[in-house]
């Protein structure tokens, strides 16, 4: 019963979002803001955790085909497939959960406790679009260019970890990460994390908007937001694959 | 003109508001005072709409407002300014873009325009020198200060403020009442100050109604005040040794 209020609440919430917002300038701005927030801010990790985890699963894929009937090259092409079709959508999403998620709810419940959004409400200005739609926007915007990085990071990452051990050779690597490629793949992983994309900032923005009490309640709303959001993310992950790849 | 018709209000059957009723005049400071807890925010934050009042009714001139929808309340809204009890100031902006907000948000000032415009509230609460500091840096009563020129920076019809002074020194105390009372009648605006301070109540205080426990139990001018004869207020106005033995 509460659950179902809540996905009420949830969509309500997004019919007020998407109305035509006030003044166009403004939420501009705002966006911007939130495209450095959210976006370019998130560079760091996803490029730290994309090199590593290139190299892990290139090292993990030379150890598991061991065995002269393997070609080498498919060393390339595993760690390719595995990093385009769930490593930089999905396990990036996750991470991005964790760090933008909790980031959105902590600043709108912030802004919620201390009445903020009541201040921004008496001006008559819509609260949950102007503060929710540019979040909404810069990571929808975003997260795909993040997605993009982190494929070339990690792969990049897969072939130096790949010389350096001396597992593979360059030359097998890169024909490995050319061999039967398809371009659909990539497709494929970017309208995941467009989709991931607004249900971290989505579900974030509610957890922190409808806080109330102090500031121990935003600490629970942000990580109710990076929970709920991740359970959303692997279940939307089973049903995209299930519509896009089958 | 503000109006308040039977304002009832409780949370979880605790009643907060219990049939409160009373004009809130224009072109005067209208003050609402009572002790701490006594519903003061409450009928405050009823009376702009955040919180929805059980029964009653709220007229702001001749248009009713508890009945409005988002839109309706918006038009409203634009010529209402608030002090928040605690500032409520945006964090992530400096001082001047929290000043230039509703001008950004409404007008279509140019950027000098509006420069001028934050500069001229700035300095009618004595605040220089701060434009581009953050509210985190101010101390309290200059938080308080610039919300105060926030409130006034579109020339609001409605002047909503919560303890305006509260954890001022008392000089700045008076210069805020002054400031408030002065743009009131200079603007000829409806101004609703909830305060607990007796100083207030007979520097600027017009008219004054005051609550207890959720219940309005007198209402009058500053000049009547300590000569009327209802207990509850004479026990608020009384409880401290000094104001009892100048009653005496
Ligand atoms: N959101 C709420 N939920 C439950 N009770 C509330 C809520 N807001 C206020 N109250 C209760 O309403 C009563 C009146 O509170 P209110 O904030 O109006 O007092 P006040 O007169 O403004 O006091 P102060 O001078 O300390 O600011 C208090 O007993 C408070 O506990
Ligand atoms: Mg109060």
């Amino acid at each position: 019963m509460k659950l179902l209020a809540s996905i009420g609440r949830y969509f309500i919430l997004l019919g007020k979002i998407f109305k035509k917002p006030e003044k166009h300038s403004v939420y501009y701005r705002q966006t911007i803001k939130e495209l450095i927030y959210l976006g370019v801010n998130s560079i760091g990790i996803v490029i730290i955790i994309s090199v590593f985890m290139g190299a892990v699963i290139t090292l993990q894929t030379a150890y598991n085909t061991e065995n002269p009937i393997y070609p080498r090259y498919l060393i390339g092409l595993g760690c390719r497939d595995s990093i385009i079709l769930e490593f930089s959508s999905t396990v990036v999403a996750l991470i991005l959960a964790g760090k933008v998620g909790s980031h959105i709810a902590s600043e709108i419940g912030t802004m919620r406790v201390t009445e903020q959004i009541d201040a921004l409400e008496i001006m008559g200005v819509n609260t949950a679009s102007y503060l929710i739609l540019p979040k909404i926007i810069a990571t929808v915007i975003f997260h795909p260019l993040l997605t993009l990085m982190s494929i070339t990071v990690g792969i990049f990452g897969g072939w130096l970890a790949g010389i350096t051990t001396g597992v593979i050779s360059s030359g097998d690597f890169i024909y490995g990460i050319q061999y039967a490629f398809i371009p659909y793949y990539i497709t494929y992983s970017l309208i995941k994390t467009v989709v991931f994309a607004f249900i971290i900032s989505s579900v974030a923005g509610y957890q922190g908007f409808f806080v109330s009490g102090g500031s121990l309640e935003v600490g629970r709303a942000s990580t109710r937001s990076v929970v709920y959001s991740c359970i959303l993310i692997l279940l939307f992950n089973l049903i995209l694959t299930q519509l896009l790849l089958s | 003109m503000i109006r308040v018709i039977n304002a009832t209000k409780s949370f979880n059957g605790n009643k907060v508001l219990d049939n409160v009723s009373s004009d809130f005049e224009e072109g005067k400071t209208n003050l609402v005072i009572g002790r701490s807890g006594s519903g003061k925010t409450v009928l405050l934050k009823s009376i702009v709409g955040l919180l929805e009042l059980d029964s009653g009714e709220i007229w702001y001139d001749n248009a009713r407002f508890d009945t409005l929808d988002f839109r309706g309340r918006k038009l409203i809204r634009k010529g209402i300014g608030m002090l928040f009890q605690g500032s409520a100031l945006f964090d992530s902006m400096t001082v001047e873009e929290n000043v230039m907000f509703k001008l950004n948000m409404f007008t279509g000032m140019s950027h000098s325009e509006k420069r001028k415009r934050v500069d001229f509230c700035l300095d009618r609460v004595n605040i220089r020198n701060a434009n581009k500091m953050l509210p985190s840096e101010l101390s309290g009563g200059m938080r308080k200060r610039v919300a105060i020129a926030r409130a006034i920076a579109l020339n609001p019809r409605y002047l909503f403020c919560d303890e305006p002074n509260s954890g001022l020194d008392p000089k700045t105390a008076i210069l805020i009442d002054n400031l408030i009372k002065d743009i009131t009648e200079d603007y000829k605006m409806t101004t609703i100050v909830n305060t607990h301070d007796m100083n207030s109540v007979m520097e600027i205080g017009e008219k004054v109604v005051f609550i207890a426990r959720g219940v309005k139990y007198w209402e009058g001018t500053n000049s009547e005040i300590l000569k009327s004869d209802c207990k509850p207020l004479n026990d608020f106005i009384f409880a401290s040794k000094l104001a009892r033995q100048l009653k005496n």
